[in-house]
Order: structure tokens, then C-alpha cells, then sequence
């Protein structure tokens, strides 16, 4: 009941900061409401019982990226509303349109699912979280996916040398 | 019911209390420590040996005019203080100040909380503390406050990543993330973790020397650069959280370091026999002197060194102590494996 | 579940409706959040610890990929000034 309870507030303050995100016509603000989105949903991982991902959520996520996208947001220094004028190309209502078309989908799916397998859809951590979390993780990722997890370091350094010959003034 | 709630609570005002008591002290050891290295008294006028200075500062800066500058971002402008002073205060709840005692016939543990995942949740509020500079300076809307924020920010970024790789290697000694199992680990280990790991020790120093913006790596704030930094227009109140989350902050860093380097509660050769009589000193007494010591030597380091300039600042972070944490690492790896 | 789902189409909205390119790309973070949240939530309901370890490689390839779009847009900056995305046009029609 109480993890009923804290899962439904959390749902709520992410789906809000996540509307706010979009909708803010101050860029500032959107990357610090982005931000607020962030921590909630480590909160939420760790109320999946995922601590460690909770952790490196907030480290890599929250602490690394949101302040890669501050420092552009303001190196960029967005005084002026950048929304100023219409394109005429652009269908803003067709957007919507197919957005919600989507969304009418993943519902359709959802019920479809649910009527099958007969499981709640949104379940809080049933069953707690499991023993010694981040040693199991661990585990999994130096053993059986230990190719993916090269793969991924390889691709964080071609990442990294990309960024920096990109954004450098002179080659 | 008890254990649950009313204890930890006590323990949460207890050490919020004796975090910020202890903040506001600092600044008046600060300016005695660095005028007794320059051969002069320090505050000697309220009260006895200048003990009342930091209440007659609090009052000082509680009664200051409260400027906002005229178009800044209001929200943000008030907010960032109070992102920078956060992360430092609640890191608290995951540092072990001793094992668990009896307290009126009932078994109190001497720290908040032991996570799972202990260090690395200090890692990622440290990380989030970054946002407070960041924002401070975006929020007093003026170039130099903008640009001395983001050059404090990239700094505070750079030496994050070789922090976290000592941690690292301190994490492969000890086996655990959690930092009341480090502290066993160094017990049953029988030496402190700063003698195995001296590299991983000083790299880790330095690092946290940088992350406070201390010298000698504050050219963020020091007041001869870009007229004094990101917290340029803040007066009052706002300027006092400022400092006081700086303060905070040291604290924090050393103790962690004696957490992790240095046996967090534990006496000296805590496995020997022959030593119990060095037992009547209480664990947390160990611990708070060793973090004293720890502090003692940041403030000795500002009385001492010149400060760093920002481009030879920024090359001893990346391409100093990243290779040195790197190999550190490496080396920890294989005599891990080949001693076990 | 359906909080991801929900989740998703915001991001999604988001993508398509702002001309803001960062605004563009942080709704593109809040779709790989909705993802990781799935994830998560799965590996939590199965009690099988893979969905984490595939939700910690949908963070790293997600720093990876805002690092390198990041320095996309200063480059694109420097040159033209804009983060208009309608005015980013160099491919003429």
C-alpha cells in the first residue's frame, strides 16, 4: 500500500516535470526541470529495487549529461525567444496528430496485454529487491555480457574523441 | 515503531546540528590557523581568543540588505545557494562516525544509514553539487559571474573523474560499496587502506582539494579573478550558504577520506592486543579526530601554496592525476589477482 | 508501464512540436528514460537482473550519443548563429 502510494506520487511529479520540460518556453528552466525529472526517476529505480542503477542515474544522467546541456544552453546564451516566427512547412498540428495516434496504440497494446496474461500493468516492485543488487549486475555484465559491455566501452571513446574534434575551433 | 522512526530522526538533528556548529567554526580556525602561519593573531577582539567571531559574523550577515540584481532569474538566483549547500549536508547520512554502541540499553548504529551502493551515492550527490555554481552563476545575469561559474563548474567536473577512479580502487580492496563494510574490510585487513593505496590517498586529496574550490585551485573564487567569482552578487544571507556549503563541503571530503583511507572509527593497529588500552577513547572520537587532522591539513595547504592557474589547473587534472588514478587502478587489479 | 508509456509520447510530442534543437534533444533523454523506466520495471516484476544490465547500457550509449549531438550543435552554432531548427536548412531543397 505505501509503495502503492510513494509509486503514484512519483509517476505524477515525472509526468509533470516532464510536460514542464517541453512545454517551458525558457530553455534554462526546461534543462533544470529536466534535471528535477531525473532525480525522481532514481527515486523510482530504487523503488524497483535497482539501487545501483538508481546511482549511476543520478551520477552519468543527472550529474553528467544535464550539465553538458547547461553548459551548451548557456554557451549558445538563448536571450531571445528562439520561437519567433511560424515556418510554414512546418505542421505542428500534424505532430500532435500522430503523437497522439501513438499514444492510442501503446494503450491498445497495454489493454491487450493485460487481458491476456491477466498481471497488473503497473506493478511497484513486487517483490522487493533482490540480495546483494549490485554485486549480481555485476556479475551479469563481466560474464555474460561482457561482449556488449566492450562494445559499449568502445563506443563511449569513439563518442568522446568525436565530441572533442567537433567542437574544437580549429582542427 | 521506535527504531524506526524516532531514532533515526534523533540521529538526522544530531548530525545536522553538529554539520552546521561545526561549519560555522570553521571559518574562525581558518583565520586562525592561516594567521598563526603568517606570524599574526587572527580574531582576538569578541570574546575570549576571538572564540565569538563566527556568531558576531552570522550576525552580520543576517542583517545585510538582500540585493537581487534586476533582471535576474529570480527562482534560479534563489535557488542555487540552496543547490549547492543540499548535496553537501546529505551526504552525512551514509558516513559512519562509529559502530553500532548501547545506547540506555539499546543497540544504536553511529550512522544514519548504510546503503548498498554507499559510495556511489556520495559520488552522485557530489555530482549534483555542481549545479549550485552553474546556476549561481547563470542567475546573477552578468558576464563575469557567467563565465567564472562555468569555468568553476568544468573544473569541478574535470577532477570528479579521477576522484571517482581512486574510489575505485579503493572499492577492489575493500570489495564493497557500502562505507560501514569499507571500514570492516580495513579491520579485518588489519591496516588502514591509506598504507596499501598511497597513490589512490593523495590522488584523492588533490581531487578533493579541487572539488571544494580550495587552494590552491580557487581561482573561481578568489577575488583578484573576474571580480570574485560566481557569487559576485550575492550579499547576506545568500553569500553566508555559499561559504557555508564550501565548508561543508571540506568536511565532507575528509570524512570521507578518513572513512575510506583511514580506518573511519577504528584505532590505530585496531588488530593488535597489546594496544587495548587505547580503547577507553570512544570510536567516534577517532573519527572525529582524524577528519580534524584532515581539515587541519586543507587549511595548512591554503596558508602554504600559491594558487594554480586555471589552464595549469585543468592540465594537472586530465593529464596528471586521470593517467595516475588509471594506473593506480590497474596495478590494484593485479595484485588483487595474483595475492587475492 | 503505463507511466513509460505516458512518459514516451511527452518526449515524443516533444521532439515533433519544439523548434528549439535542445529542446529537441532533451525530449530525446526523456524517450530513453521512458525506455530505462520499462526496462526497470520489467526486470523487477520478472526478477531477472538483465533488464538493469541492458538499462545501464541504454545509459552509457545515451551519454555517448548527447555527448557527440552536443557538439554537433556548437559546431552548427558557431557557424550559423541559430538553434532555430527550421532555419537549419543547409541541404537546400
Amino acid at each position: 500500500m505505501g509503495q502503492a502510494i510513494a509509486f503514484y506520487t512519483l509517476a505524477a511529479f515525472i509526468l509533470g516535470f516532464a510536460v514542464l520540460v517541453v512545454s517551458t518556453k525558457d530553455t534554462v528552466h526546461s534543462v533544470l526541470f529536466l534535471v528535477l525529472d531525473f532525480l525522481f526517476v532514481a527515486a523510482l529505480y530504487v523503488l524497483l529495487g535497482a539501487p545501483f542503477l538508481a546511482a549511476i542515474q543520478v551520477l552519468v544522467y543527472a550529474g553528467g549529461i544535464v550539465v553538458l546541456y547547461l553548459f551548451v544552453v548557456m554557451l549558445v546564451n538563448l536571450k531571445r525567444p528562439p520561437e519567433a516566427h511560424q515556418d510554414p512547412h512546418r505542421r505542428t498540428k500534424l505532430g500532435f496528430g500522430l503523437a497522439v495516434a501513438v499514444l492510442l496504440e501503446l494503450g491498445a497494446i497495454a489493454t491487450y496485454g493485460m487481458t491476456r496474461t491477466g498481471s497488473p500493468l503497473v506493478v511497484p516492485g513486487t517483490n522487493g529487491p533482490l540480495p546483494g543488487n549490485t554485486e549480481q549486475v555485476g556479475w551479469l555484465l563481466y560474464t555474460s555480457y561482457l561482449i556488449p559491455f566492450e562494445i559499449a566501452s568502445m563506443l563511449l571513446l569513439v563518442a568522446m574523441i568525436g565530441a572533442i574534434v567537433l567542437a574544437k575551433r580549429e582542427l | 515503531m521506535i527504531d524506526q522512526f524516532v531514532i533515526p530522526l534523533l540521529k538526522i538533528v544530531v548530525v545536522l546540528n553538529a554539520t552546521l556548529l561545526g561549519v560555522t567554526y570553521m571559518v574562525l580556525l581558518e583565520r586562525k590557523v592561516i594567521a598563526w602561519a603568517q606570524s599574526r593573531l587572527g580574531p582576538m577582539r569578541v570574546g575570549p581568543y576571538g572564540i565569538l567571531q563566527p556568531v558576531a559574523d552570522a550576525v552580520k550577515l543576517m542583517i545585510k540588505e538582500d540585493i537581487t540584481p534586476v533582471r535576474a532569474d529570480k527562482w534560479v538566483f534563489t535557488a542555487a545557494p540552496i543547490i549547492s549547500m543540499v548535496p553537501a549536508l546529505i551526504v552525512y547520512a551514509v558516513i559512519p562516525f562509529g559502530p553500532t554502541i548501547h545506547l540506555f540499553g539499546r543497540p544504536v548504529s553511529l550512522y544514519i544509514a548504510d546503503v548498498n551502493v554507499g559510495l556511489l551515492y556520495i559520488v552522485s550527490v557530489a555530482s549534483v553539487g555542481v549545479y549550485g555554481i552553474i546556476l549561481a552563476g547563470y542567475a546573477s545575469n552578468s558576464k563575469y559571474p557567467l563565465l567564472a561559474s562555468l569555468r568553476a563548474s568544468a573544473q569541478l567536473i574535470s577532477y570528479e573523474v579521477a576522484v571517482t577512479l581512486t574510489l575505485v580502487s579503493v572499492i577492489l580492496m575493500a570489495r564493497s560499496l557500502s562505507m560501514v563494510s569499507i571500514v570492516n574490510a580495513q579491520y579485518n585487513a588489519g591496516v588502514w587502506f591509506a598504507f596499501v593505496q598511497p597513490v589512490a590517498f593523495v590522488i584523492f586529496f588533490i581531487g578533493g582539494l579541487a572539488e571544494t574550490n580550495r587552494a590552491p585551485f580557487d581561482l573561481p573564487e578568489a577575488e583578484q579573478e573576474l571580480t570574485g567569482g560566481f557569487h559576485t552578487e550575492y550579499s547576506g544571507m545568500r553569500f553566508a550558504l555559499f561559504f557555508l556549503a564550501e565548508y561543508a563541503n571540506m568536511i565532507v571530503v575528509s570524512s570521507v577520506a578518513t572513512t575510506l583511507f583511514f580506518g573511519g572509527w577504528l584505532r590505530p593497529f585496531p588488530n593488535v592486543a597489546a594496544l587495548h588500552f587505547l580503547d577507553v577513547v570512544p570510536s567516534w572520537m577517532w573519527f572525529l579526530v582524524k577528519s580534524f587532522v584532515f581539515l587541519y591539513i586543507f587549511i595548512w595547504v591554503r596558508a602554504t601554496l600559491p594558487r594554480y592557474r586555471y589552464d595549469q589547473l585543468m592540465r594537472i587534472g586530465w593529464k596528471l592525476l586521470i593517467p595516475l588514478a588509471i594506473a593506480n587502478l590497474v596495478v590494484t587489479g593485479i595484485v588483487k589477482v595474483l595475492i587475492g | 508501464m503505463l507511466l513509460s508509456a505516458a512518459l514516451f509520447i511527452i518526449g515524443v510530442i516533444g521532439v515533433m512540436v519544439r523548434r528549439n534543437i535542445i529542446i529537441i534533444f532533451m525530449s530525446i533523454e526523456l524517450i530513453l528514460n521512458a525506455v530505462n523506466i520499462n526496462l526497470v520495471a520489467f526486470s523487477a516484476q520478472l526478477q531477472n537482473n538483465v533488464g538493469q544490465v541492458f538499462a545501464i547500457f541504454v545509459v552509457a550509449v545515451a551519454a555517448a550519443e548527447a555527448a557527440v549531438g552536443l557538439g554537433i550543435i556548437l559546431a552548427f552554432y558557431r557557424n550559423k548563429e541559430t538553434v532555430n531548427i527550421d532555419e537549419m536548412n543547409l541541404m537546400k531543397w
